[in-house]
C-alpha cells in the first residue's frame, strides 16, 4: 500500500472526508512524527508502536573499490518500535 | 509526543472537530494495522516502508538459565526510514 493508496481508502472509509482532505490529514501525521523526530523528541502511537531517534556511534570503515579506511562521523537514525497489540497482530495469520 | 498531538495537529490545520479529527486519527492508525496484519507492506513516501518480515525458527539460549530452546518461526514488522528522515534527522542538530 503505498501513501496514495492509504489516502483513497481513508476517504473511502470516513464518509466525512474528501479525498483533498484525507491527503492534509495524512501529510499533517507523518511531516508531525517527522518533524517530531528532528527535535529529538519521542513518539508513542499507542497500539501501533513507538518512534525514536538512536545515535549510531563514528567508525571506521573501508572504501570497498579503494580499500581506503574512511572516518564515518556519528549519526542519528529514527528507530520504530513495535506496539504490542500490532506485534501480535502482525503474527497471527 | 502522543496520538493526542497529532489529533490536536489535525484539528488545527484542518477545521474538523476534536471528536472528528480524533476518529479520522483512530481512523488512519486502524486502516494501517489491518493492512499490515494482512502481511502487506506500507511504503510511505518522504517518510519509510513499514515491511512484514518472515523470521524462520532458531535455536537459542535462555541467557538466565544458559539452557537451549526453540524459538518459533513468527512474523515481524520492520520501519525502513527513508532518506528524507534520516536527513531531516540529522540536519536538525
Amino acid at each position: 500500500m503505498t501513501k496514495s493508496e492509504l489516502i483513497e481508502k481513508l476517504s473511502e472509509e470516513h464518509e466525512l472526508l474528501t479525498k483533498k482532505e484525507a491527503e492534509a490529514v495524512i501529510n499533517v501525521i507523518f511531516d508531525g512524527i517527522g518533524s517530531a523526530l528532528a527535535q529529538g523528541d519521542r513518539v508513542e502511537i499507542r497500539g501501533f508502536g513507538s518512534f525514536s531517534v538512536r545515535e549510531r556511534s563514528a567508525r571506521e570503515a573501508r572504501n570497498p573499490k579503494s580499500g581506503e579506511v574512511v572516518e564515518i562521523a556519528s549519526r542519528k537514525t529514527p528507530f520504530f518500535k513495535t506496539g504490542k497489540e500490532l506485534r501480535e497482530r502482525v503474527d497471527s495469520l | 509526543m502522543t496520538k493526542a498531538d497529532l489529533i490536536e495537529n489535525v484539528y488545527l490545520t484542518t477545521g474538523f472537530s476534536k471528536k472528528e479529527s480524533a476518529e479520522i486519527v483512530e481512523m488512519v492508525f486502524d486502516l494501517m494495522k489491518s493492512t499490515l496484519e494482512d502481511g502487506e507492506k506500507i511504503k510511505i513516501a518522504g517518510f519509510g516502508n513499514f515491511v512484514v518480515k518472515e523470521k524462520a525458527s532458531r535455536r537459542g539460549r535462555n541467557p538466565q538459565t544458559g539452557g537451549e530452546i526453540e524459538i518459533s518461526a513468527r512474523k515481524i514488522l520492520t520501519f525502513k526510514p527513508s532518506q528524507v528522515l534520516k536527513a531531516a534527522i540529522n540536519q536538525a542538530s
